[in-house]
């Protein structure tokens, strides 16, 4: 009686786990890759849905942040990345990760912070200026911490400053997405610095008004990279092409365009 | 726009009444990849349990302090280890497994695996010897002893089942790191929590802890109402 037991047991938790849904292991589903800042403003839940439906295919979006997403395609962990952070993406591309490299929208980066703004940064045209400023007021600012996009970008304007505020007391190094280190800076009334897009889907919780922006060094672009089928054949290569031709052609385009946030457009097509 | 600790709740409960299908499908996540990993790994524990409880061998020991070192095993090493065996390159990387439900199962099993076995040993310990010396002299075999020892330590193992159900439900790290919060997918109700209050959306976080507290009571009322049975026998 008891080996009929096991017998059962071990074909009902067999059967159990080869009978998961389609879209979990299929090799079908589209694996992508991509930034908090796409993911927490609702963009790919906008844009997304129209696109499975249009390739009868599954997108599984795993949102992290820049670092993290392009480490997953270097490791074949996901078949396409939708990123920003340039030097990053041109080291992956030559490193022969990835292949097919195409514009596809940008935003850009602004320093929000609360509304007193005790560094005096308000209406600066130089970032870099008013970076100093915060640091020699040594008032909170919030870091992401996390090797995204924004957080590289964030580290270079340090760097052009020469300043390295890695644990100084003022200096918090979150570790966590956009909307995270957005709501802690709310709640700890710390400068930031953030995409415009997320901020504009969070400025009515968080209270921080924009306060930098318009410096050509701000500009954030966006691109998306197709992972190399020939370091990971098994990787999905037609659904990474699929998406990538989609998000560039005239109708991805336009969708991106037509995407507002409280009646703002969060992000501008610039697809070649 | 700032939405009240009140406020979040009723709008929580709005949402799971009108029977929310995005909330319902992360529960359905949660549940079924609990209630499968252990499935999975419930016997081998209890196996385990009463080998380490019964059996006399070299290294028994050092085997059941390893076991209560491992309650202590932190989720997210837990969810790394995984994560590195399941990645592409990794040795079980041909499985195509990372990021999937089967994933979040492996991760889960081997979470509650130390739990369950830790306290079946306990259980089966503390069970009079001369339970399984009656059954032999009654001309059982030695298995079938075995499980006659094992139906007297019925409620104690329920509990551990019980607690390694709640460790797994609760638990978020290898979750997050093995399932990578695919909605739809491997999002499920402790990394849901953590997406939506990242976002600011405290009353979906706030629908999802009710709806996991009432998974736990379910479960302990459920245990309670056996064992109570068993005490008026």
């Amino acid at each position: 009686m008891i080996k009929r037991t096991m017998q059962l047991w071990a074909v009902v938790v067999f059967s159990a786990l080869i009978s998961f849904p389609a879209g979990a292991g299929s090799s079908k589903a589209i694996r992508l890759a991509t930034t908090t800042s796409t993911a927490n403003t609702g963009l790919l839940d906008y844009l997304l849905p129209k696109f499975e439906v249009k390739c009868g295919c599954k997108v599984n979006v795993i949102a992290v942040g820049t670092g993290k997403a392009l480490k997953l395609g270097e490791d074949g962990n996901v078949d396409v990345v939708l990123v920003h952070a340039r030097p990053a993406e041109d080291a992956f591309v030559a490193a022969g990760y990835g292949v097919d490299r195409r514009d596809v929208m940008y935003n850009d980066f602004v320093l929000v912070g609360p509304n007193n703004d005790p560094a005096r940064i308000r209406g600066e045209k130089d970032v870099l200026a008013a970076m100093k400023k915060i640091a020699d007021a040594k008032w909170k600012f919030v870091s992401r911490g996390d090797d995204s996009g924004t957080d590289q970008m964030e580290k270079s304007y340090w760097k052009a400053l020469d300043i390295n505020p890695a644990g100084l007391p003022w200096y918090f190094s979150a570790g966590q997405g956009m909307g995270e280190v957005l709501m802690m800076s709310g709640e700890m009334r710390a400068y930031t610095l953030t995409d415009r897009g997320t901020w504009i889907a969070y400025r009515e919780k968080i209270g921080l008004p924009m306060l930098v922006q318009g410096d050509p060094r701000m500009f954030n672009p966006y691109g998306i990279i197709a992972v190399n089928p020939k370091k990971y054949p098994s990787a999905n290569y037609q659904g990474a092409k699929a998406l990538t031709d989609w998000i560039t052609s005239a109708e991805g385009q336009k969708l991106i365009a037509d995407f507002k946030v409280g009646g703002e457009q969060l992000f501008i097509p610039d697809a070649k | 726009m700032y939405m009240g600790l009140t406020e979040a709740t009723l709008q929580a409960f709005r949402w799971l009444l009108e029977g929310d299908l995005t909330i319902w499908g992360i529960v359905w996540v949660s549940l079924r990849v609990a209630l499968l990993a252990l499935l999975a790994v419930t016997p081998l524990a209890i196996v385990a349990g009463f080998g380490l409880a019964t059996l006399q061998f070299p290294g028994r020991r050092a085997l059941i302090v390893l076991m209560q070192t491992l309650l202590a095993l932190p989720t997210v090493v837990v969810g790394l280890i995984v994560y590195l065996l399941l990645t592409r390159n990794g040795p079980m990387g041909s499985f195509e497994l990372l990021f999937t439900q089967q994933g979040m199962v492996i991760g889960q099993a081997l979470l509650a695996f130390p739990i369950l076995t830790a306290m079946t040993l306990s259980a089966v310990q503390g069970i009079d010897a001369r339970v399984s010396e009656t059954a032999r002299t009654l001309g059982a075999s030695p298995l079938r002893a075995s499980f006659t020892v094992l139906l007297e330590a019925r409620f104690a193992v329920m509990a551990a089942i019980a607690t390694g159900f709640g460790r797994v439900l609760s638990e978020i790290g290898c979750a997050m790191m093995v399932g990578g919060n695919i909605a739809g997918v491997t999002r499920n109700i402790t990394t849901a929590i953590a997406l939506e209050t990242s976002k600011g959306e405290f009353a979906q976080g706030i629908a999802l802890g009710v709806v996991l507290v009432a998974l736990a009571l379910g479960v302990n009322f459920g245990i309670a109402f056996l064992q109570g049975k068993g005490e008026i026998k």
